[in-house]
């Protein structure tokens, strides 16, 4: 069975209330899935001997300012061992975006969870220190959403004192 | 110096620093001290500030913080046209310029489904090669001088001022290069800085081992270096390691050779792998993949055919110049394109290609207009960063220094 296949029953198997979605773009395989579920189905991905995501290669989310759900998370990772790059999706909504860190199946998500909440204002929950990581923290505005304008907000943020 | 109180550090990373015991700030100060390392400091690599909890001289705890350096870029690149962040891509890992150059088109290509002639692809290889190894001499140079070997610094520089020659020559500019573009390069390479480069490539293996004789039979550089900061295969996959520090933990992986792109495929090299993790073996890495690029290199200017370095597709991507001049359609494009951008398909793509550091990928969302809806840099040196409290932890101050060295972290690209 092709590697692409197997990942779609194996999911589909597995996690028989996710609904997941499908989808290929210039051969990139990516499936949207229900937030609930992003936990349990990361480390299937990572745990099961066909499989093996070991590598977690990037976390971030994309803001479409006009949508029902507003933000998506999107993961990228690696199997190393069949050389297969697949992407996941999780729609999170404006008035409850938190989703489950998965910091305790990779850790280098920490830090690419915490510049995705400092960009996006997205909140995960169980995360060991979810901090800024590179705007201050007194700041109150999430960059990267499309409602910040370009040359910033005057005033946000303090000039050292004197 | 004054002391430092419980007003200079952020309340989060006080907490952060002293999590692992339920000691305040003043108790812990009575036998302890909160040292703050950087933002300014010569070690560090750029703007990365540190902050390290130490009993005596051993590090309990360390917080890194970085942002120092954070431009935005991925802002930026939301508000500009796919043509137009080509040269921002410069400033990611200015020790590598062009590499980025090489890896933003190529996302961008992926997603605008261009197809790129053979030629273009084989500049396109040789220049990356060429920039991995500048970049790996000033690791190699600037690593042996973090731990006190100041001759190899400037021996490895004179090695990098050859490739900046070659820069010159190709594109015009020695450090920032902006040389490639969607659907091919710039330029044509020219005869002079191929022979340039033909005559640094025979060149660098004995200059590289010269380099070495100062390095591997050093009896100070080998024990200060041998065991430190070991990171174990595991760990180092956990932290999503990639490039030569994950290969120095024995991990044989390589983008190059994973998910081969340009010409890889047609190319033979050794990716070389240590079992170590420790600092001394990501120095044995870097060194040894100065060679493999060599080698690349070298098949590269075989290889490589007369030919088109552009592709051309005058709807989706710049036309040459010439027929722009000449011909009333391309004038049409042209004007279309410089006014508003390649409109490539809607869609999503995530490229990533093996950068000096590591794997360096951008992720773009298109919504089919000019620029970019969303474009996400996925850089090697932040992820790198953030294993340094599991690295430091329980080694003396001045380990820090080299630990930071050999993983060769750039700001530039850590803070966007």
């Amino acid at each position: 069975m092709e590697l692409k296949e197997l990942i779609q029953q194996k999911l589909k198997d597995n996690f028989t209330e996710a609904s997941f979605e499908f989808s290929e773009f210039r051969n990139e395989l990516s499936v949207k899935l229900n937030k609930k579920y992003i936990l349990q189905v990361c480390k299937f991905l990572k745990e099961n001997s066909d499989l093996e995501f070991l590598l977690c290669e990037d976390i971030t989310a994309v803001d479409w300012a006009t949508r029902k759900n507003r933000f998506t998370v999107v993961y990228h990772i690696f199997s190393i061992k069949n050389n297969f790059r697949l992407v996941l999706k999780s729609d999170v909504d404006e008035s409850e975006s938190i989703i489950d860190s998965v910091s305790s199946v990779w850790k280098t998500s920490d830090w690419q969870e915490r510049e995705c909440y400092d960009m996006y204002g997205i909140r995960f929950n169980n995360h060991p220190d979810l901090r800024r990581i590179y705007m201050p923290e007194e700041f109150e505005y999430h960059p990267l959403r499309k409602d910040f304008p370009l040359m910033g907000i005057p005033g946000s943020l303090p000039l050292p004192k004197k | 110096m004054d002391r430092l109180t419980k007003d200079d550090i952020q309340p989060k990373i006080l907490q952060k620093l002293l999590e692992d015991s339920d000691i305040t700030i003043e108790d812990a100060l009575e036998n302890e001290m909160i040292l703050n390392m950087g933002p300014q400091h010569p070690a560090t690599h750029g703007v990365l500030r540190l902050l390290l909890r130490l009993d005596g001289e051993t590090v309990i705890n360390c917080v890194p913080d970085v942002g120092y350096l954070h431009r935005g870029y991925e802002k930026m690149a939301e508000n500009m046209s796919y043509y137009e962040f080509i040269p921002h891509t410069d400033r990611l890992d200015y020790l590598s310029p062009i590499a980025n150059n090489v890896a933003w088109v190529l996302a961008v290509e992926k997603l605008a489904g261009i197809e790129v002639p053979v030629r273009a692809q084989y500049i396109r290889m040789m220049i990356a090669e060429l920039a991995r190894i500048a970049s790996h001499l000033v690791a190699i140079g600037s690593f042996a001088m973090d731990v006190g070997a100041l001759t190899v610094f400037l021996w490895t520089l004179r090695e990098r001022e050859k490739i900046m020659d070659v820069w010159d020559i190709l594109c015009g500019a020695r450090f920032t290069n902006s040389y490639t573009r969607i659907g091919g390069v710039a330029n044509d390479a020219q005869p002079e800085a191929l022979a340039l480069v033909k005559k640094f490539i025979d060149e660098i293996d004995d200059n590289l081992s010269e380099c070495e004789s100062l390095l591997n039979t050093n009896r100070i550089f080998i024990e200060r270096l041998d065991g430190v900061g070991r990171i174990s295969k595991e760990d180092a996959l956990s932290y999503g390691y990639t490039g030569p520090n994950l290969r120095a933990s024995g991990v044989e992986f390589d983008l190059r050779r994973a998910t081969p792109y340009l010409q890889y495929d047609k190319v033979d090299f050794k990716i070389p792998v240590y079992q170590e993790g420790d600092a001394l073996a990501r120095y044995f890495v870097r060194a040894d993949e100065v060679r493999e690029s060599a080698k690349i290199v070298k098949q590269c200017l075989q290889l490589m055919q007369p030919g088109e370095i552009k592709a051309n597709l005058p709807k989706s991507i710049l036309p040459q110049k010439v027929e722009v001049y000449s011909k009333m359609e391309e004038l049409i494009h042209d004007f279309m394109i410089v006014n508003f951008g390649i409109n490539p398909p809607v869609g999503e793509v995530y490229h990533a290609i093996e950068g000096s550091k590591g794997e360096l990928g951008f992720y773009i969302v298109s919504k089919g207009e000019g620029h970019p809806w969303k474009c996400k840099i996925r850089s090697p040196s932040f992820i790198h960063i953030q294993s340094l409290p599991h690295l430091v932890k329980g080694h003396m101050v001045s380990d820090v220094v080299a630990i930071i060295g050999s993983i060769d972290p750039i700001m530039g690209e850590a803070d966007k």
